[in-house]
């Protein structure tokens, strides 16, 4: 497989790792903590996004079995292609994590507000270090 | 009956932890997470002793079969995790701290409570389960609440500590995730032993080498290993005092245990020690982190601070341990789970004595306080002889079955360097143990009205103290669970 058919084929992989790292750069380089919730959230976004790739079957269809009045709980004679549902229920799962992550972040960066009047880390750093 | 029962260890504090927030008594919640606790703790050790010589129990949530449903499974290692945090969660919570952590006022204690109780349900749970993806849902309900109690603590610097563990928290578990992820994708199971049994790990196979690299550095991050420990330090030096005595003494050895479970039972010791030498990263980092660690601990000059960085330092004994391969040393790294449990967890709660009665554990806050608080300052001492190694306590078990471990894999340098590192600890042990009984008292902060801790204080450090000093010289029941927990994880089982 040439180096462009392999870019080609695996552009959902490429797509979620720029992504995640988008997300990884801006909770490394941003400074302020509500930005750095939020790429927390794009990071964790890349993550679902990836099991969400992978439960993908080429021509399958959304797994619900579909109700033939002729042939109860057959699949009236030729086979049917599903997508894979589990990782979807699985990422459910992840979507409340993270949502309660973020809500847990939020709820600090508040508080980190209230005890240093400021939401830019550098900042409350510096009064950390003037403060002791 | 056993495994009928099994289901409750999860169940119970998981329960408890809406009950705490619906009944808004704090002095009820606090007897009643005791008593969920120690419920917890009777069924876990009944369930050692069930799965003691290779026995196994096994729950079906639902009734669903593996390796479509999840799995409780409890083998010598998952039990031995159990009883350990469990025990250490029981003496944590019976510490009397007087008032609670110091930023939550009296009517939203039970919340406290309720949050403790989370935490627990979620280290048990990583232990218990044999779901992959179930581990990672556990793992982030404890961190979670890890991050709210680590914010509890009273200083300023509480809630910033508590931001940095979130972000580096989640980081570390989303990369769990993906490690999950990769190895559904390679196996199509999330059931531990079926992906055990399915995975034929190679280094050709760029997924299934991309998933160890995941997990391990994700796991990593949550244990604080050496480069990743940032975190640690200020965690624990700004969470209320019983908060970090709870997480040093269970959290990261949770986190190890997922580590060992993951080398060890998922990928296999001949493919990550064998063919993807791991130990030629594991084993500097391990060192380092005895040595860069224990070096920080010197230089500070308050007590939880000090005894923070010992905490990395710690994990590098572990992850020494875990490098080795063999059952000695691997042994003598689960076996320092439940010894640095215990030493570490008194020495923490001496921390809380200490802060209730002066205020302040700095280091030059703590002089001539021997005089004043015998009692705990002896409690010190006996936890800090056992971070040394000292023969007659846990430390000195540990080491010794590190150093074994070491020596029949033909490292020899790297069991001098273990020895040598004790040297360090000794010095900054013998710090504080100087501050604490030869050094004058500060004129500007007078003790003399500084007296014993009380009772409900000082029973459960000296509880830890004793624990210390008992299975120092008793190693069988120790040492045993730790060796057939590694023997089993060699085998690949769990």
């Amino acid at each position: 497989m040439s180096s462009v058919q392999s870019f080609s084929g695996l552009w959902a992989y490429w797509l979620l790792i720029a992504l995640m790292m988008v997300g990884l750069y801006i909770v490394i380089a941003r400074d302020n903590l509500i930005k750095k919730v939020m790429g927390l959230n794009i990071f964790q976004a890349a993550a679902i996004l990836f099991y969400v790739t992978m439960a993908k079957v080429t021509g399958g269809t959304a797994p619900i079995v579909p109700h033939d009045p002729a042939h109860p709980g057959g699949h009236g004679g030729h086979e049917i292609v599903y997508s894979n549902p589990l990782p979807h229920v699985l990422m459910l799962t992840a979507i409340v994590v993270g949502v309660a992550t973020t809500a847990l972040a939020l709820a600090l960066a508040v508080r980190i507000h209230g005890e240093y009047g400021t939401s830019e880390e550098d900042e409350a750093v510096a009064y950390d270090m003037e403060h002791g | 009956m056993i495994e009928k029962i099994l289901v409750l260890e999860v169940v119970l504090p998981l329960l408890a932890a809406p009950v705490c927030v619906l009944v808004r008594h704090p002095r009820f919640c606090r007897f009643f997470s005791l008593g969920i606790v120690a419920i917890c703790f009777w069924i876990a050790v009944a369930l050692l002793f069930e799965v003691r010589g290779g026995g196994v129990v096994s729950y079906q949530l639902g009734g669903w079969q593996p390796p479509l449903g999840i799995e409780y499974r409890v083998s010598t290692v998952n039990a031995y995790l159990l009883a350990l945090v469990t025990a250490m969660a029981l003496v944590v919570l019976s510490f009397d701290s007087r008032g609670g952590p110091p930023r939550v006022p009296e009517q939203r204690r039970h919340l406290y409570y309720a949050v403790f109780l989370l935490c627990i349900a979620g280290l048990l749970g990583i232990a218990i389960t044999g779901d992959a993806f179930n581990i990672f849902v556990f793992l982030e309900i404890s961190s979670l609440a890890s991050y709210i109690l680590v914010s509890l603590g009273g200083h300023r610097r509480a809630v910033m500590s508590a931001f940095y563990y979130l972000v580096m928290g989640t980081i570390g578990g989303v990369f769990f995730m993906l490690g999950v992820g990769l190895l559904y994708q390679e196996t199509g199971t999330l059931n531990l032993r079926d992906i055990a049994a399915r995975l034929e790990p190679s280094l050709d196979d760029r997924g299934t080498v991309l998933a160890l690299a995941l997990l391990v550095v994700g796991i990593s991050i949550k244990l604080a290993v050496f480069p990743l420990h940032h975190w640690l330090p200020n965690a624990y030096s700004f969470a209320p005092p019983k908060v970090s005595a709870f997480l040093a003494a269970t959290a990261t050895k949770v986190s190890f245990y997922l580590l060992a479970m993951v080398l060890f039972t998922i990928f296999g010791a001949p493919f990550v020690f064998g063919e993807l030498r791991l130990q030629a990263v594991l084993l500097p980092l391990s060192i380092l982190a005895m040595f860069l660690a224990s070096g920080a601990a010197i230089f500070q000059t308050d007590l939880r601070r000090l005894l923070a960085y010992s905490s990395v330092a710690q994990v590098g004994y572990m992850t020494l341990g875990l490098s080795t391969a063999n059952a000695t040393g691997l042994a003598g790294g689960l076996v320092h789970l439940f010894n640095h449990a215990v030493m570490k967890g008194g020495l923490f709660l001496v921390v809380a004595c200490l802060l209730y009665r002066v205020g302040s554990v700095h280091i030059d806050a703590l002089a001539g306080i021997g005089r004043r608080m015998p009692l705990t300052a002896a409690a010190l001492v006996i936890g800090g002889l056992s971070l040394i190694g000292v023969p007659g306590t846990v430390g000195f078990v540990s080491k010794w079955y590190l150093v074994s471990g070491v020596l029949e894999r033909g490292w020899t340098a790297a069991a001098v360097l273990i020895l040598l590192s004790s040297l360090l600890a000794l010095v900054y042990v013998g710090k504080v143990v100087e501050a604490v009984y030869f050094r004058k008292p500060a004129e500007i902060q007078p003790i003399d009205q500084v007296r014993e801790a009380p009772l409900g204080m000082l029973a459960p450090a000296w509880v830890l103290a004793a624990a210390a000093v008992f299975f120092g010289l008793t190693t069988n029941w120790t040492y045993g669970v730790a060796r057939e927990a590694a023997e089993l994880l060699l085998a690949g089982g769990i």
